[in-house]
């Protein structure tokens, strides 16, 4: 596959995240100027953080004057199951020289590792010629990145005006089913999937979305504990 | 100013933690268990994400038909089981909410 073709795969894949991903963009705009971030602050936390959910939990923790040391904890944990996407794609960025490293951890979000990690199943460093999977991230990446800063722009443009709900943000978990559903093809994956999402939902209330990375957690740990069939 | 300090901390800490095994890449013999259990990660990250969504209406499981979202990604599962295509889940489970919502 060329470089240009797999960096267009990206981009297509990650195209119907962007019509869910568009609207949560929009209400964040509008929720750091409503917390007293001035719109250039608000634009330019889009490209420095580069994180939607933490990026909500910032304009807000902004805006009752939290501490600055418990707001960038929260910050961290509300991310730190990017840490597992980041353990999930190291063995296919392995060869790469650090600038594409750099370039593509910033990139590394919930949206375009979803995009991406349906065609790098299977692509480790070895066989990284036939399929170049640093240029599909690259293209998932930076397809989310140009429509996260569009929408978070017609948030801060709109102001304090909040757009009526169409249920566009949707789209959202029925890309992510999309995704997973034709994953699961055995009963390892299938108690992954299980485990993770009861945990998920029962820890939902957890502060700083820390309930997500337990259930995900469990997830890993309920796949590798699952019992091969015997054949 | 003070916000511009916490944003640049913010961003640091959140490129840390992205960047932090892609670095490490290379330089650490992981155990064993941790390599088996990364082939889970796609589908474990992204049921977490998503199981909430469904179940969960502000914060409340809700199963019955007040709960649309629910009834609406169950057809969007079996649609993606059926023919794993993206748009045709991604159709299957709007019109379903629609309909939901609309009859």
């Amino acid at each position: 596959m060329k470089s240009s073709d797999a960096f267009a795969l990206g981009l297509r894949s990650v195209m119907p995240i962007l019509v869910g991903v568009a609207p949560f963009g929009i209400i964040y705009g509008v929720v750091a100027l409503q917390s007293g971030i001035p719109p250039l602050a608000a634009m330019a936390m889009s490209s420095i953080v580069f994180a939607g959910s933490a990026q909500f939990l910032l304009a807000q923790l902004v805006g009752a004057g939290a501490p600055m040391l418990l707001t960038a904890g929260a910050v961290g944990l509300v991310n730190l199951r990017h840490a597992l996407y980041s353990a999930s794609v190291a063995p296919v960025l392995a060869h790469l020289p650090r600038r594409w490293k750099i370039l593509l951890a910033y990139l590394l979000t919930d949206e375009a590792y979803a995009a991406a990690i349906p065609h790098l199943m299977g692509v480790t460093s070895n066989s990284s010629e036939s399929v170049p999977g640093h240029w599909i991230l690259f293209g998932s990446g930076l397809g989310l990145w140009t429509g996260w800063q569009l929408s978070t722009l017609a948030g801060v443009m709109l102001g304090t005006q909040l757009p009526s709900n169409l249920g566009l943000d949707f789209a959202l978990p029925l890309t992510f089913i999309a995704i997973v559903v034709p994953m699961i093809d055995n009963r390892a994956r299938f108690a992954a999937a299980l485990a993770a999402g009861a945990v998920a939902v029962v820890l939902a209330t957890m502060p700083y979305k820390v309930g997500l990375f337990i259930a995900a957690m469990a997830g890993l740990v309920a796949g590798v504990a699952m019992p091969r069939r015997a054949k | 100013m003070n916000l511009w300090w916490l944003m640049l901390a913010c961003g640091v800490i959140t490129f840390g933690i992205r960047y932090s095994f892609i670095a490490a890449e290379g330089h650490y013999q992981p155990p064993g268990w941790f390599r088996r259990l990364l082939p889970f990660v796609p589908i474990a990250a992204l049921t977490a994400l998503t199981a909430p969504e469904l179940l969960l209406v502000q914060g409340d499981i809700i199963l019955g038909s007040d709960n649309p979202r629910l009834w609406a990604g169950m057809v969007a599962i079996v649609v993606a089981a059926l023919w794993r295509n993206t748009l045709i889940t991604l159709g299957a489970g709007f019109g379903a909410l629609f309909l939901l919502q609309y009859s």
